[in-house]
Parts: structure tokens; sequence; C-alpha cells
């Protein structure tokens, strides 16, 4: 029998304090939607699970005109989709918040955890990486910020030590022109896990990309960010072609394999397809239109 | 509500204007098409069921529910090599573990004898049955249960399992039909022949039966058509998906009667095969059937019930196993994976003058694919002159196959409803003119020998075209529209029914078939039609094998059928007793008394049931009556389907727009039960021709084997699905009841892949029709 032992800390301090003490033996337990699922079939069997819901700082949803959006680490998807400044200024992030796990997921599950997770497939991270967010990552021995796209290295793995946690993301308040949106390709309607996934956002002015960010999931070994199609976005008119070449781009960069979910052949077709769907759409939401 | 009575004759006229049968009408639904010339007071109607109170507030009972005192919890250890032969089996370090109260393995079950055994839907080798409870020698599949572990908890079980040593020597596997065809195929049995034309053949093999089946002469017949289309389809191995696992809890009492309790379509089954395999009397087993979470044919097999028997008997303590979805996907039955070739030939007249097959089906590990039913269905629409069909039941190294809702025939449906489709193309008729042009009708002989009775495959066909599904415009690219028809026999088998006749005029009935879909109340309803009573007022029970006569599994469409027609008898000898009640009351002969609708009378005087019921005591005690049937009479079923789908040539998803089930029932003994089949079926056929599939990796191992990876289709996949149901009354029930529960999956997957092809021009000759293989056609297509 696996015995587990459990701890709720009450202040970010203590939270620290308690994964300095036990290292990799600790695991942060936030909505628990992926963790009790792999401790349950057996893929992990740490000893110590921190509970990260009672300490303010991880559960914290703040935006301000100035600074943006302060999105705690634990903080669940329905409090996101709920919270109507946030609706209606980072559609971007709902498109995610809505898509991940049902109602009931919902409920429990946060984007925090979904980007700690580091799975390729996470839907969060692509649009955060669209969105500019970084990551505010706390020890006792200080803070450091990382941006979103740098955090995940490998499927499973990141950037943080074992005495670090990740306490909150935050996200620049979006400028005067500024679209985004994530789009992925399941099989069915509902409760799969995505083929292909795409994270867009666009900056426009005067009818011309002043900014572009295309980031694509399950097509690498970690979410990916290409660079080359927001730099086929940049300084172009705003239009389908300038949207065609950033798609193409996004086929080129991609990396996937082929498994149960689709063939490598057909996930760079849905990187292409996704991309520039998910371009259209930004655009629309960035008051743009392609002609 | 009742339902209208429409004469055949004018059925064409009537669907145009039919109204008002059933719910589907106030919601928006096309209404059924009622065909059948005889109305009823209950038959044909939609009273409450009754299990539905326990069943909407959870306190109906399963087999997971069951936990008596002192209950060990069990696990299975499973294979996890595709093929491989066994050296040794160590189970000390396990035995020893705290908690861990016993191990079985082969050697503790009695040797194998080689004799047949009914394992519910035919017979086969019990050596067969044996070998797949526990392997002995060999794995045969990836999830073959190998040892059987009883210990004090759940996980502790699961830790045993682990703690088990088995030293495997890996073995060559084949996957598919084709692949175990080779002669260089690794053998899975080294006993087993092929059966050939009744001959044994010389050489050990991996092909178990060949059966081939001539009509006419195929080759003349295509020498005389002027079009011709051959194709060559393949279909992956797929789940029945039922939502509850497999459980069992086993009690070997010190007197040496066994009792079990579990989920199984066919109680007597589980008792019977059970009793050979453990070489104890019959008599010895109880076998109580809990409510059941589904089975679609997949819970007729006995998987661990034997083993809980032997861990019972070694602990003295009663043993309960319960399996996870991963145990359900790799260790018990789904249904064949299939290569199948199908050769249409016709004239430009539209008259079919060749039809020929090949199917090749992958039993898994122990013979019994269900190609036999595959190869009798494949061509059963159609009145054709020249046919020839051969069937080869190939072992593979897959978990054994169990039956599957109408089992072999969707996998020969997807193949030759898309060849008919083509042949009617390249004539240039309409699709269902074609078919109804060559249609079976009663007196058409099929390839395999029978003649067919009077059968409701025009009629399905003519409500086809009669439906505004049919003329409704289908706009916008993409989009495409298809049909396509099905066939499944449905059988008879044997059932029991008792009568109780309680003083207040209610009736308690019991029966032995395992409630699928509301069968208590189709059950019920046949009784209370007869007594001429309200539905509500019979109290049916499933029982145990103890508490009723044999009965066959709830499978085969059979039960609304056969069980409701010993509910038909024994009501008909209550009527007969209540008749000679009435008359002693009277002081008349009991010839004298009339029966009509719950009302006895003789000369002027009447009395009804309820008051005769509470007069038992006072004329000659307690009535009850029992009866058993084996009825001959079985009507087939034909079923066909409507669809509208849009493909999105850019990912190859396809969405499924619009969907009508065609159904000629017989008769509807409650038709939202029969509405719910149709729509069960269907939904079961599209997740089949759309994305379920056991997805293999080169080791031969399931890589997806969860209902996140295996995508059944959820309700957000889904149009509502229509249903129109057909009614031609057989002539062999008392009812006209033909069964329902099979037929309606055959034709979702040719006819979406009908559809498909009038969408974007893309012929899909394999399933499952996923995303990527959509995109890959599309792409392909384009490029040449």
């Amino acid at each position: 029998m696996h015995w587990v032992d459990y701890l709720r800390p009450r202040t970010l301090d203590e939270c620290l304090r308690a994964f300095a003490e036990h290292g990799a033996n600790a695991r942060a337990l936030a909505g628990g939607t992926d963790l009790l699922v792999q401790m349950r079939v057996g893929r992990r069997t740490n000893g110590v699970l921190v509970d990260m819901k009672a300490v303010p700082e991880l559960t914290e949803l703040r935006y301000d005109a100035l600074e943006g959006l302060t999105l705690g680490a634990a903080v669940p998807c329905y409090r996101v989709y709920g919270d109507e400044k946030v609706r209606q200024t980072y559609p971007g992030l709902i498109d995610t918040v809505e898509m991940i796990g049902g109602t009931q997921i919902q409920g429990r599950a946060s984007v925090g955890g979904n980007l700690c997770n580091s799975a390729p497939s996470a839907d969060a991270v692509p649009a955060l990486i669209a969105l500019r967010a970084t990551c505010r990552i706390a020890s006792t021995a200080g803070w450091r910020e990382v941006p979103v796209e740098d955090f995940c290295t490998a499927p499973g793995r990141n950037v943080l030590r074992e005495t670090e946690i990740l306490v909150s993301l935050r996200l620049p308040p979006p400028p005067e022109g500024f679209g985004a949106c994530y789009l992925r390709f399941i099989p069915r309607n509902e409760m799969d896990i995505a083929v292909a996934g795409a994270g867009v956002s666009v900056k426009l002015a005067d009818g011309v990309f002043e900014d572009g960010r295309v980031a694509l999931a399950s097509v690498a070994p970690t979410p990916l960010l290409v660079e080359e199609a927001g730099a086929a976005l940049r300084g172009q008119r705003v239009g389908r072609e300038a949207v065609a070449r950033a798609a193409a781009a996004a086929k080129a960069a991609a990396r996937p394999i082929t498994d149960m979910r689709g063939t490598a052949a057909y996930r760079r077709n849905l990187c292409e397809v996704l991309t520039r769907r998910a371009l259209e759409r930004a655009v629309q939401r960035a008051g743009g239109t392609l002609g | 509500m009742s339902t209208a009575t429409i004469d055949p004759v004018r059925a064409k006229a009537a669907a145009a204007t039919a109204s008002g049968n059933g719910a589907g009408s106030q919601n928006g639904y096309e209404p059924n098409m009622v065909l059948a010339t005889k109305t009823f007071d209950v038959v044909g109607t939609r009273p409450v069921r009754h299990d539905g109170t326990d069943k909407v507030t959870g306190r109906a009972l399963y087999g997971a529910d069951v936990l008596l005192p002192g209950t060990l919890h069990g696990a299975v250890l499973r294979s996890p090599h595709a093929h491989a032969r066994i050296r040794s089996i160590d189970t000390s370090a396990a035995e020893s573990m705290d908690g861990v109260f016993a191990v079985v393995t082969a050697e503790d079950l009695p040797p194998a004898e080689d004799k047949i055994v009914d394992v519910g839907e035919g017979d086969t080798r019990l050596s067969y049955v044996h070998g797949n409870v526990l392997a002995a020698g060999k794995v045969l599949y990836q999830g073959h249960a190998v040892a059987g572990i009883a210990a004090a908890s759940p996980h502790l079980a699961l830790e045993a399992a682990s703690a088990i040593k088995v030293e495997y020597e890996p073995l060559p596997s084949s996957m598919t039909a084709p692949e175990a065809m080779q002669p260089a195929a690794e053998l899975l049995h080294e006993d087993l022949y092929t059966k050939e034309f009744g001959e044994r053949s010389q050489a050990p093999s991996n092909v178990a039966e060949h059966v081939q089946w001539t009509k006419g002469d195929a080759a003349d017949g295509f020498a005389h058509s002027e079009v011709v289309v051959e194709r060559t389809f393949d279909t992956a191995t797929v789940h029945q998906g039922y939502i509850e696992p497999h459980n069992v809890t086993a009690l070997w009492n010190h007197d040496g009667r066994l009792h079990i309790w579990c989920s199984t379509q066919g109680a007597f089954v589980v008792r019977d095969v059970t009793a050979k395999i453990l070489e104890i009397p019959v008599s010895n087993v109880k076998v109580t059937p809990m409510e059941i979470g589904g089975g679609f044919g997949g819970k007729i097999p006995v998987y661990f019930e034997p083993v809980a028997a032997l861990l019972s008997k070694k602990t003295g303590r009663p043993v309960k196993f319960v399996m996870s979805r991963e145990d359900v996907f790799v260790g018990t039955g789904p249904t064949a994976g299939s290569h199948v070739r199908v050769k249409i030939g016709a004239s430009a007249d539209g008259k079919i003058h060749a039809m020929e097959a090949m199917l090749a089906y992958e039993a898994g590990a122990y013979p019994g694919s269900f190609v036999i039913p595959g190869g009798m269905c494949i061509f059963a629409a159609y009145d054709c002159a020249n046919v020839a069909i051969d069937c080869y039941d190939v072992v593979v190294n897959k978990p054994s196959c169990a039956a599957y809702r109408a089992p072999g025939a969707p996998q020969a449906a997807f193949a030759a409803e898309q060849v008919v489709d083509e042949v009617a193309a390249k004539i240039g008729m309409d699709p269902v003119a074609f078919r109804l042009l060559n249609a079976a009708k009663e007196g058409t002989r099929r390839a395999d020998g029978p003649k067919f009775r009077r059968i409701g495959c025009e009629e399905v066909l003519e409500a086809i075209k009669s439906h505004p599904h049919y003329q409704a415009p289908l706009e916008g690219p993409n989009r495409g529209r298809g049909v396509a028809v099905g066939f499944w026999f449905n059988v008879g088998l044997e059932s029991s029914c008792t009568l109780h006749v309680n003083t207040n005029g209610t009736v308690h009935l019991v029966e032995g078939s395992t409630d699928i879909g509301g069968t208590r109340t189709s059950i019920a309803m046949q009784a209370a039609e007869v007594l001429g009573i309200p539905a509500e007022d019979i109290l049916p029970e499933v029982v145990d094998t103890d508490s009723v006569g044999f009965t066959s599994v709830t499978g085969g469409s059979r039960t609304t059928f056969a069980t409701g027609w010993a509910a038909h008898d024994a009501a008909q000898k209550v009527v007969a007793e209540m008749k000679a009640r009435a008359a002693k009351l009277w002081s008349l002969d009991p010839g004298q008394v009339e029966h009509a609708k719950g009302v006895y009378s003789a000369n002027g005087r009447s009395i009804a049931f309820q008051e005769l019921a509470a007069q038992s005591s006072r004329t000659g005690g307690p009535v009850s009556a029992t009866a058993t049937v084996k009825p001959r009479g079985v009507g087939g079923s034909f079923s066909a389907n409507l669809v509208d789908v849009e493909v999105d040539p850019e990912t190859g998803k396809v969405d499924i727009l619009r969907f009508t089930a065609f159904q000629d029932v017989g008769k509807a003994v409650h038709p939202s039960y029969v509405e719910g089949q149709m729509q069960g079926g269907s939904v079961q056929g599209i997740g089949w021709a759309l994305n379920e599939e056991y997805y293999m990796g080169d080791d031969g191992t399931m890589i997806n084997s969860t209902l996140l990876d295996y995508r059944m289709p959820t309700s957000l996949d889904l149009p509502m699905i229509d249903t129109c149901i057909v009614e031609v009354a057989n002539p062999g029930h008392p009812f006209g009841v033909r069964g329902v529960g099979e037929a309606n999956i055959v034709p979702p997957t040719p006819a979406i892949a009908n559809a498909i092809h009038d969408a974007v021009g893309i012929r899909m000759q394999r399933l499952p029709m996923n995303p990527p293989a959509i995109w890959s056609a599309v792409e392909k297509s384009r490029s040449s």
C-alpha cells in the first residue's frame, strides 16, 4: 500500500518552507486533475502532497490596467471565465479555460497546473505564450521570472527546481489593436486531447500587422513558439497573404510524431489550418478585416 | 397512446401525412411509420417502466454494490505480451504478503476435457473457454488472464498481482486475419486444424474454419453484367463499450453450493459454463443476475466467475472482482476486425446478376469470430440468382471475440453496401430505387439456404422514400447524403415465465431474462395484453437461476420475442384458470365462460379480473401459471439509415448533420424502448464508423485502452437520431414481434461512408474513417 502525506500551508512562506524541506519528494496539488489521475495509475508515488489552494498568492485573480492580469497558479478555470473583466480583456485566454475539461473539471483545474504538468498538448500554454505571459517563480531563496515559452523543457518537465513553485502568471494588459485566439483540433467535439493546437495573437495598426505571435501545442516535445510565423506577419499588410505565410511557417516549424492521436503529416497539416483559422479570428477580435 | 392502424397497401400515402405517434412528433422529430394492421390495448402503448424509479434514484443494485460480510477482493494478473510461452509462474512472494489469502493459476482448474459446451449464442470447445479463463502453457494476447488473487483489499490484490513472477518466452504474433493466414505465421494453437467442407486440414492452421455457400453461377452472372464493381475493405477491432465493467462475487459455501452474483446477459450461461469448467453439477450453482449496465453481447462469456469461485473455495470467504476499464478493453471480448472483398455485377437496367464475397474475420485468441453470420447477412437484402460467399474464421493474437450487436453483420455491410452504392451510381440509378428493384422479399432464398418468410425489406426501403428526410434539400459545400440497408436474423432459444395472481388483482411476473433496454416492461405488457389488465398491474422481477425455469441469454434480439411469448402463454393459462374460477362461482361449465379485456362473462353475468382474483381463496386457492417456450417463427429484421454529413476537407472531420434510422420491428411492444434501441444501435454504429478502434503498438499491445483515447461518440458528437418504426408483423409471433436490438447497428458504417463519398468524392475502404484517414484520402484524390 502506498501512503501519502498531505500538507495544507496557509501562507506562501509556509508553502515555500515545505518545498525547501521535502524537495523532490513534494508534489504541488492544485486542482489535482492531472496529479491524482497519475497517482492512481501508478505514474507518481511521491510522499508529500502540498495543497496549494489555501495560499493567498496562489489563488489571486486580479486585473490592473497598468500591470495587467495576475493569475494565481491555483486559480481554477471557472473563476477565470467567470470574471467579467477578464472575459472582456483576454478572450484568447478564455478560449482555453472554457475548453479544458468539462464543467466539473473546470471547477478544480488551474491554468498554472496545466503549465506545471508540462504536457506538450496543454491547451493553456500556447495561449499564454501568445499573450506574452510570464511565470513568477519563488523559493525560500527568492523570486525569479521566466517567460512561459521558456518554462517547459521536455514532456512533463520544466525549469522549476525541486524547491521552487510557480506562484502566479502575469499577463500584460492588451495594447490597442490587439487580438488573440486559441484553436485546437480533436476528433470528437469534447473530452479529448489536442491532436494539434495553435495559440496566436496580433497587434494591428493602420492596416498593418505591427506584431504577431504563434505558438503550437502537441507538435513538439514542448509547446512551441514559432518565431518565423511572427516574423512573417510583422510589418505586413493585414490580409490573407500574410496569414497564409505565417501558417506555412507554423507548419514548417512543427516537429510532430505519429501516435494514436494522429500521424506526423496530418499534424503538420493541422498546424497550417489551425494557425490560419486562429489568426483570422484574432484579426477579427482586434477589429481588423482580412479583406 | 394508441398507434394508428394503417393498411400496408396505403402505407406510402399514409406516410406523407402520418401523425401523432408518440413523443417524437411533439419534439419536432419525424413521426414513425406504422404499418401493422392490428392494434392492441397494452401492446404498442408507452407505460412507465417498472424499474424506472430504482434506476433514476440510484437504488437499483448492480454487481459492484454486492458486499457480503467477510468479502475478499480479487485482482487478475494479465499477460503483457501478445503471444508468449509461459516458462514458469512463481506465486510465492505474492502468497506470503500480509493480507493476501490465496492465488490461483490454470493449474488449480480441473483439466479441460475435450468436449463441446454451449456458451450462450452457440457452441465451442470447453478447452477454449477454459484457456481463456486462465492461460495454460501460452498466453495468446496482451491481457490474457494468468493468475487470480484474493486479498483483504483491492489495492493489496493489485500489489500481490505485481509480485507474481512470470517468466515468458515471447513468440511472433499475428494481429490481422490476412497476417495470421500466411503459411509462415506462428501458430496460436498447435491442435487447431481448418474445418473445411466437412473435412479437417492436413496441417494445423490459424484458420479455424472455411465455409462456402454458392447459389446459381456467379461467373455466369458477372458475364451477363454491364457494370461490375469489386473492392476490398478492412475494419478495426472495436469494443461494445458498455459503461459498467464486468464484476462478480462468488461464495463457495461449506455445503458445496456455489452462489455467484454478477453482471451478465445470461445467468444460466454463467451457471452452466462455470459448472462445466469446475466440474461440479449445475444444480450446485446458483447465479443471481444483478442489474446490468450494458452488455451488447459482451456480457455473455464467462471470464473471472470460475476464478472467483476457486478463490472462494480456497479461502472459505466470498471473493469479489470488479474490472477496471483497461481490464475490460484488454481482457474481454471485443468484436472482430475484418478483411472483406466484395464484387457485384448488374445490368444497365439496374438488375443485380451476381454477388461474390470473401470474408476473413479475426476471432481473437480462440475460434469464433462471427464471420459465418456475417456471411449469411452480407447479401441478405438482395434477391440475386448468382451468389458465392466464402467465410474464414481466423485466430489472431487479440482478445477472444465476443458477440456485439448483430455480431458479424456490420463488418459485412460496410463492404457490401458501399459496393451496392457504387454500382447504382455507375448505372445512374437512385440508391434507394436500385435497392428496391433488387430487394429480398417473401420467398427469396438466401445463398446460405433459408428461404425468407414474410420480411420487411421492401417496406423499410419504401419508408425511406416516403420520409421527409429523403426529400429535404441538402445545401452547402462538402455535404453529402448516404443510405444503406442491413439485416439480422434474430434468434428464438428458450425462455420461462411464471405468473402469480395476487388477491388485489395485480400479478407478479417472474422471469430469467436480464433486463436490457426495458424488457421487464415489454414482457409484462404482453402478459397484461392477454389478461386484459393495465401494464402497471403486472409486477415483473428478474430472479436467480434457482427461482425460475431455464432461460437463454438476453441476446439475439430474443427477449421481448421469446420471454414475452412465455409470458403470453403463462397469461393464457391464467385466463383459462380464471374462466374455471368464474364458472365455479356461477356453477357453470368453464366452457361457458367468455373472456374479453379482463372481464369474464357468461349468461349475462360478468366479473372483472380484479374481483375474480379477490375470490381466489373461495374458488380453489392461489392462481399461478408457468409457461416455457422454445419458439420457432423467429422473424428477421431489416434496418436502414439515411444520413447527412458535412466533411471538413482541411481537417478530415466528419459532422453528422442528420440521421434517420428505419427498422422493421414486426410489432413495437413499447415504442419508446424500440426507438431507444434504434438510437442506441445507430450511435454505436456512428462510433464504429468514425473513431473507434483498438490502436495497437508494434508489439501487439493495445495503446488506447482508456475511454479518453478509445473514442466513443459523446452526446456533443451526435445529432438527434430520428427513428421511423416500420411494422411488418411477424406471422410467427402472437403479437407480430420480430426483435429490435441488433439490426440497427448494421447500416450506419456504410451509410456514413456513402454520405462521405457523396460529400467529397472519396471511397473509404477502411474503418475507422477518422480525421487523419479522411484528410489523407482527400489529399490523395486531389493530387490524382
